[in-house]
């Protein structure tokens, strides 16, 4: 018999619902990454499961080993505080690069960048700054 | 009861982040611009990182955390060389 | 003492972290203890800028909040895309908001609420003008937003800050 078979129901109901959540709102995320129609939209979507996605999913985990072994087992948790601190920085790094490329077609979705005003500086703000 | 509801659970998480995986290659082979294909390839490592989590709840060996842990790390890397090369057109200035 | 741990948040982190990956033993705890004190004094060879924080007390609040908020765009964005945008008629957009917060911990900060909660993420920040680019996916009124980005989290984050 599997391991499975040792875990106590009230304990099963809850990982199994959070593992369910998790999965599912990754899912969403996915469709939305599929189906949404522009690049600024579909940025959004990946975000689902960053954040309570992989929660569910970790916290899911952290259960089911802490319970069949009997002990706190807290080192999904670390994967967790790291997916949440990344898939921002890389998401916002993508977000300016994109934005910078749309920028320099002179696409029309996103809003230009008027040059600041005489007052404020001398250089005009066309540039991105390093 | 309880290996039942957690093996179904599993079963459908499992199918579920699959079909998110394959759905991220979809938008990575369709794209239509370079970074539509970063953010598609940023979602996969995630997806693939939470199936792998999965994957050591279903088997119960602790082994899988550490591969998903790597891949998490890996999928950071890359999508931040990737959106830097997006923006200057080198990775390494 | 402050020459062994010249960042003291940063040397109890690396060594809570230790412990959870290796289990919490005696050795272990002497092993963490020793990494931190090497990655401590080899980030100050980096002179990176000291971070100040204010009002510690303020920060469960934040973090509180942030984790409501997720909770609640996950919901709302997972809704939004099952039901295809309420069948087409989601608009979304840009909306740049004034930021009175200089502080760059303070905004990376708030780079990562903002993105971090679906439905909201952060495009660019213009240090001379002190203007963020967001992009929103339900942009319903423009101001709402700005008065939710500078009184939820700008506000907090100006008290533990500056």
């Amino acid at each position: 018999m599997t391991p499975m078979a040792e875990v106590p129901l009230w304990a099963a109901i809850p990982i199994a619902a959070l593992l369910l959540i998790g999965a599912g709102l990754t899912f969403i995320g996915s469709v939305g990454l599929m189906r949404l129609s522009s690049f600024y939209d579909r940025i959004h979507a990946p975000t689902l499961g960053s954040s309570w996605g992989t929660a569910g999913i970790v916290m899911a985990s952290m259960g089911y080993f802490s319970v069949l072994q009997g002990r706190p087992v807290l080192h999904e948790f670390l994967l967790g505080v790291f997916v949440t601190v990344t898939t921002p920085v890389t998401l916002t790094l993508l977000a300016r690069a994109a934005v910078f490329r749309d920028r320099t077609e002179g696409n029309p979705d996103v809003p230009a960048r008027e040059p600041l005003p005489p007052a404020a500086g001398a250089a005009p703000a066309d540039g991105e700054p390093s | 009861m309880s290996a039942t509801i957690l093996a179904t659970a599993l079963a459908i998480a499992q199918l579920a982040l699959v079909l998110a995986m394959a759905m991220a290659v979809v938008r990575m082979l369709r794209g239509p611009r370079a970074q539509d294909r970063v953010l598609a390839l940023d979602a996969l490592y995630l997806n693939c990182m939470l199936l792998l989590v999965t994957l050591g709840i279903r088997t119960g060996s602790v082994f899988f955390f550490e591969a998903s842990l790597i891949i998490a790390m890996l999928g950071f890397v890359a999508t931040v060389a990737l959106a830097k090369f997006l923006m200057r057109g080198e990775v390494i200035e | 003492m402050s020459r062994l741990f010249p960042y003291p948040v940063l040397a109890a982190g690396l060594v809570l972290m230790w412990l959870v990956l290796n289990g919490f033993t005696p050795g272990h705890l002497v092993l963490g203890v020793a990494v931190s004190i090497v990655a401590g004094v080899s980030m100050s060879a980096l002179h990176p800028a000291k971070p100040r924080l204010r009002r510690w007390d303020r920060i469960p609040q934040l973090v509180a909040i942030v984790l409501y908020d997720i909770v609640r765009s996950n919901i709302a964005v997972a809704a939004l895309i099952l039901s295809n945008g309420r069948h087409g008629r989601r608009r979304s957009g840009f909306v740049e908001i004034p930021l009175t917060l200089r502080d760059p911990l303070g905004l990376a900060i708030l780079a990562i609420i903002i993105t971090a909660t679906p439905g909201t993420a952060w495009m660019q920040y213009d240090a001379r003008r002190e203007e963020v680019l967001l992009h929103v996916f339900d942009l319903v009124d423009e101001s709402a937003w700005v008065a939710l980005i500078k009184g939820r989290y700008e506000s907090l984050l100006l008290e533990i800050f500056e």
